[in-house]
């Protein structure tokens, strides 16, 4: 909400500068977002009359005007249709600056002299848009700065309230505020009740209490349509960020703004029969302000008449009963809808309006009598006419809250105490009764205007909010002392992170909402996507039901800015509806793109292949000193490349894949060179196991070297198996150490070969032992995998 | 035994000129060895008048040793020669560079997290994380904002057509924590959140960082003072904090906490907005409406609870000022936490 400084100080004018006022309101929890100043810059334009006005001889829409400014007379040219002999108008004089570039000079227009500019309101920044000069009233001072006629120096503070403090959507909210602040009394302009100078009055009736306790109308006859709103009224609303536009919606928008009631006021001709406050019926159609018909859901609440809906109670007007330019019989309202019954209605139907904001935060259910009586005034003052009494209609208004308050309870929460005086003033401050009081509590009676004030807390908050947070003291917090279980033999994120940085992996941080085409297109299931309702563009429409479409997005985005060389992961949570049961599952995913290595003398350049990233992936796996209960299976995923897929399974459970990116998706991000990506469980590798010391062996290992010719196809994994199958316990080690296809073999046959080391525990093994362990393999090797031992 | 001296002069000639170990050990065996020069002269010493052979043997021998310490000098120098030029062979150019993979690195919000975590840690505080997919109650019910609540229209929420929504805060681990466990409560929870915005200083997913301390002896105090202190620790400086009233459903009081500006210490700059100060989260006392939506009696036990935007502090840490740098993930910009800034 935007308010000017000077209308509020109208009201409490403490003697503390600007600055210190809009510190005052922050730490008060009326955060200022911002205090500009409430005209543009200018200078030398004072308040002068035009004394006769005559065609230009020259051009037909120029005029040649006496302007006297109190002293001196001064002839102007003037373009605007709507000057006039007598009027009081805003004269820049010679040397007058409009803006910091724009100085007025003497000027020739059309042969005629010129000695300065009748200032329209637009050219003194004072509206959007002026259509001809701005007059002034008749009883303006000559020769008066217009800054200071008009009070120009003055703050706009414009202020971020949060949605407790409906009651501060006001001048007179502000002030209350400001008030107890500053230990001042607030002085409210006086609000005459307006006897009534007709008696004609029209029926209302509440259908619906419990949304409208309280509603009031007034009927006003022979109002003249014809009049402006005065520049004061226009200039207030100006420094409230509103917009002038006619007396009668002004004189409700000053009203809002002063006391914080929303009015409404109807083409009093439209209504037929008496204001019924309803719910919408089935269907029912209502035609807006703003031109737009809408169809009211049922739990609406309505203004009609005993024809048909007029507006939609609380949030907008409707089209048909609104104040046209010809009006001159109005129906004014004022009243009180629930929260709970205005709370999102605007929004569900697309609308945004100071009405609503209001009503659903809250207006003082005792506010509409005097809204009434301060809009009547006003408008008898405008645009004149006749008054009808006050109809007021009031069912089961909101009951009285009063809210106990212990002493205890203050600095159980606050951690001071505070004295029965400070209480008491504080709250009584902020407009609450004290009803009753001992030793050691208080009870009081809420105001209708504070709607956030519900229980003891409540007051707590209202307490510290005055009293400054600043000033409460700092202390540290008492608690008591534990230490809390360690579960060593498991494998948390942050170990596994510290790894995959040691490998040489970057870590990426990428939205969790993806391309829904990338998704399906890497394999997900259709029916395993959660789509959001409302995303924020169409590439971010679905939760990823894996990390690789960011890691790959991540790729593509940096091979855009002439990366060569990609080595990322990611760890977070993937999304899947399974038959609608939604998973959110903990992974880790790598990708590698390039070279093996950066690049660097001494190396080639080689590019990384399926073993580097296998490699990676074996050093996580190795993390829970059980690298061998994980095996990786030969299998197919539609992300990756046939031939290049492994599945990685920890016992029977599959926990992750590995592989060659598959070449749509390679097209898709549309790279260069092989990519290969790994994705792991993250809760399937955690569980660890805790090391165990094993006797080491004092007597000598034995290595022995295999090499066998198998079929290309043939898995190593299988082989190695049985040689361990075979080679039983004395077997301390085994590795492959070379893996040859090309000279000297035949084309669908590989050379493995393998190193096996033995070691007994107690005793030094002899030839004859380790040969017979070596026939005995390779006598398995020959069976099983047809090998043929290599000499 | 003028034979001997001829003999002697050679062999210590011979040794002078031996160029390398082979040779040395050839000299050695053609004087010293079992059939060489010296070694027959110590034989023909029986030849001898046994009057001259005392003084012909020491002759012999002392010629012998002096044969002997020679070869063994000249090994020494011939090996130190030999080392040098294996040496020389081998030497390399220290300033080359070594020969690594490159170096990985974490994600500057990751870093921040850890640095978060750590220092909570410290005063015993336990990380939990929870689900982001979350439901109505837990995003909000539980958390005291009602439907229609106007502080819903704070949250621009993702939705699923299911009703379930993406969490907008990590105030709905504190729900589920106290829902699981026992009062008293010391947790902090780190992770993603999702808001409906993206603009120049919003981006549709962030990180937040909450934290909860349920005791019977909890005050707004205590609060203060304990996030004083984190952000004194936390950047490291002597910076002032300040505590606005704020609205938050689920506490009450509630409070926006705002450290002076870390740039200019206060002064006023673009960081800050000119104003000398930074939001850098909210906080408040648990509202007894959420303590006993967990069933925790609000009489014995109170609360306060706060949360910090991670991606913020990250930035103002490490003076990252353009909030989408942290989602781009260009390398050029994720080395620098773990390279340094290259040449």
């Amino acid at each position: 909400m935007q308010f000017s400084e000077s209308w509020l100080r109208e009201w409490i004018n403490p003697d503390i500068d600007t600055d210190t006022l809009v510190a005052q309101l922050t730490m008060a929890g009326l955060e200022v977002d911002s205090v500009t100043a409430a005209g543009q810059y200018f200078s030398g334009v004072i308040i002068a009359e035009v004394r006769s006005v005559e065609p230009h001889p020259d051009a037909d829409k120029l005029r040649v005007c006496q302007v006297f400014n109190g002293t001196d007379l001064f002839q102007v040219v003037c373009g605007a249709a709507n000057v006039a002999a007598g009027q009081k108008v805003a004269y820049a004089s010679l040397g007058a600056l409009l803006g910091k570039e724009f100085k007025i000079k003497k000027a020739k227009l059309r042969g005629v002299e010129s000695f300065g500019m009748i200032c329209s309101a637009e050219e003194l920044g004072l509206a959007e848009q002026s259509d001809g000069i701005m007059v002034l009233p008749a009883e303006a001072e000559l020769g008066i700065d217009i800054r200071k006629f008009l009070a120009l120096d003055d703050s706009l503070i414009e202020v971020d309230l949060t949605p407790n403090r409906g009651d501060c959507l006001s001048i007179a909210g502000i002030a209350r505020e400001v008030g107890v602040l500053n230990n001042l009394q607030v002085t409210a302009p006086s609000i005459d009740t307006v006897a009534p100078q007709i008696d004609e009055t029209f029926p209302i009736s509440l259908e619906s209490p419990q949304h409208c306790p309280r509603y009031l109308g007034r009927v006003l006859k022979n109002i003249n349509p014809d009049v402006q709103s005065p520049q004061w009224l226009q200039e207030r609303l100006r420094r409230s960020g509103i917009k002038s536009i006619d007396p009668v919606v002004d004189v409700t928008n000053l009203v809002i703004m002063e006391l914080g009631q929303p009015m409404h006021a109807f083409d009093y001709e439209k209504l037929e029969g008496g204001i019924n406050v309803r719910l919408a019926a089935n269907k029912e159609k209502l035609t807006l302000l703003d031109g737009k018909e809408v169809e009211l859901s049922p739990d609406t609440l309505v203004i009609a008449d005993s024809k048909k809906a007029l507006a939609i109670a609380g949030v907008m007007g409707g089209l048909d009963s609104s104040v046209q330019a010809y009006t001159s019989h109005i129906f004014l309202e004022s009243a009180f809808f629930t929260p709970q019954c205005i709370a999102g209605k605007a929004r569900s139907y697309g609308l945004q309006t100071d009405a609503a904001h209001r009503f659903e935060r809250g207006v003082d259910f005792n506010l509409p009598r005097q809204a009434m009586e301060r809009a009547t005034t006003l408008l008898l003052e405008i645009v004149g006419g006749e008054a009808g009494p006050v109809i007021e209609e009031v069912q089961s208004l909101p009951e009285d809250k009063t809210v106990a308050l212990r002493a205890e309870r203050i600095s159980r929460i606050l951690g001071i105490t505070m004295s029965a005086e400070q209480v008491e003033s504080i709250l009584t401050g902020l407009g609450l009764t004290l009803i009753n009081k001992d030793a050691e509590s208080w009870t009081f009676a809420v105001p209708s205007w504070r709607f956030d004030i519900a229980i003891e807390e409540d007051l707590v908050e209202e307490l510290a909010r005055i009293f400054g947070y600043d000033n409460l003291p700092v202390t540290e917090p008492l608690s008591r002392f534990s230490l809390k279980p360690q579960v060593e033999a498991r494998v948390g994120l942050p170990t596994i992170r510290e790894r995959l940085t040691a490998l040489g992996y970057q870590e990426v941080i990428t939205y969790s909402f993806v391309d829904k085409k990338l998704e399906l297109l890497l394999g997900a299931a259709e029916t395993d996507l959660l789509p959001l309702a409302n995303p924020i563009s169409q590439d971010m429409s679905v939760m990823r039901t894996s990390l690789w479409p960011g890691l790959l997005g991540t790729l593509q985005y940096n091979h855009h800015r002439q990366q060569n060389r990609v080595r990322i992961f990611e760890s977070g949570l993937v999304f899947s509806n399974r038959n609608n049961n939604i998973e959110q599952i903990s992974k880790v995913a790598s990708i590698l793109w390039g070279s093996q290595f950066p690049e660097q003398w001494g190396e080639q350049g080689t590019p990384v292949d399926f073993f580097s990233m296998k490699g990676d992936l074996e050093s996580l796996l190795g993390l829970t000193l059980e690298e061998q209960g994980f095996s990786f299976i030969a299998d197919t995923h539609p992300a990756l490349q046939p031939g290049q897929t492994a599945r990685v399974v920890r016992g029977e459970k599959t926990i992750g894949w590995l592989g060659a990116l598959a070449s749509s998706a390679q097209q898709h991000i549309d790279i260069n060179g092989k990519v290969y990506l790994m994705e792991l469980d993250l809760e399937a590798v955690a569980e660890a196991r805790l090391p165990v010391y094993q006797e080491l062996s004092r007597f000598p290992s034995v290595r022995r070297d295999l090499a066998v010719i198998v079929d290309v196809a043939q898995q190593t994994g299988e082989i190695q198996l049985a040689i361990k199958e075979k080679a039983g316990e004395l077997l301390s080690e085994i590795v492959i150490f070379d893996v040859y296809q090309g000279q000297n073999i035949e084309k669908t046959k590989k050379s493995l070969a393998i190193g096996l080391t033995f070691q007994h525990p107690s005793r030094t093994l002899t030839d004859e032992e380790i040969n017979s362990i070596i026939n005995n393999c390779i006598n398995v090797l020959e069976a099983q995998f047809n090998a043929e031992l290599r000499m | 035994m003028e034979n001997l001296d001829a003999l002697t002069s050679d062999a210590l000639q011979a040794i002078e000129q031996a160029q390398d170990i082979p040779g040395l050990e050839q000299l050695r065996v053609q004087y010293l060895g079992k059939k060489g020069s010296l070694t027959d002269l110590l034989k023909g010493l029986g030849k001898l008048d046994p009057s001259e052979r005392p003084q012909a043997g020491a002759s012999i021998n002392a010629a012998k040793v002096q044969v002997q310490d020679a070869l063994e000098a000249r090994k020494l120098t011939l090996s130190a020669a030999a080392e040098v030029t294996q040496q020389k062979a081998e030497a390399v150019d220290v300033t080359l560079p070594g020969r690594r993979q490159s170096s990985g690195g974490l994600h500057p919000v990751t870093r921040t997290l850890q640095r978060i975590e750590s220092i909570f840690a410290t005063a015993g505080f336990d990380v939990v994380q929870g689900p982001e997919i979350e439901d109505d109650y837990h995003n909000f019910e539980a958390l005291n904002i009602p439907a229609h609540h106007p502080a819903r229209a704070m949250h621009d929420t993702f939705y699923f057509d299911s009703g379930l929504l993406l969490r907008t805060h990590t105030s709905t681990v504190q729900v589920r924590v106290m829902e699981e466990g026992e009062a008293p409560f010391r947790f902090i929870c780190p992770g993603r959140v999702y808001r409906c915005d993206s603009d120049l200083t919003h981006t549709p997913m962030f990180h937040q960082v909450e934290g909860m301390l349920v005791d019977e002896h909890a005050t707004m105090a205590d609060l203060k003072g304990l996030l004083v202190e984190f952000l004194q620790v936390f950047f490291e400086a002597d910076l002032e904090v300040r505590f606005r009233p704020s609205y938050f459903p689920f506490t009450e009081p509630s409070a926006e906490m705002d450290v002076q500006c870390v740039s200019c210490k206060g002064e006023g700059c673009r960081v800050c907005s000119h104003t000398g100060w930074l939001e850098v989260g909210g906080c408040g006392m648990v509202h007894p409406n959420v303590l006993r939506s967990s069933n925790i009696d609000s009489e014995k036990f109170t609360g306060f609870a706060f949360g910090m935007g991670v991606d913020r502090l990250a930035m103002l840490r490490y003076q990252i000022n353009d909030l989408r740098l942290l989602f781009d993930n260009d390398l050029r910009f994720l080395r620098q936490f773990s390279e340094g800034q290259g040449v």
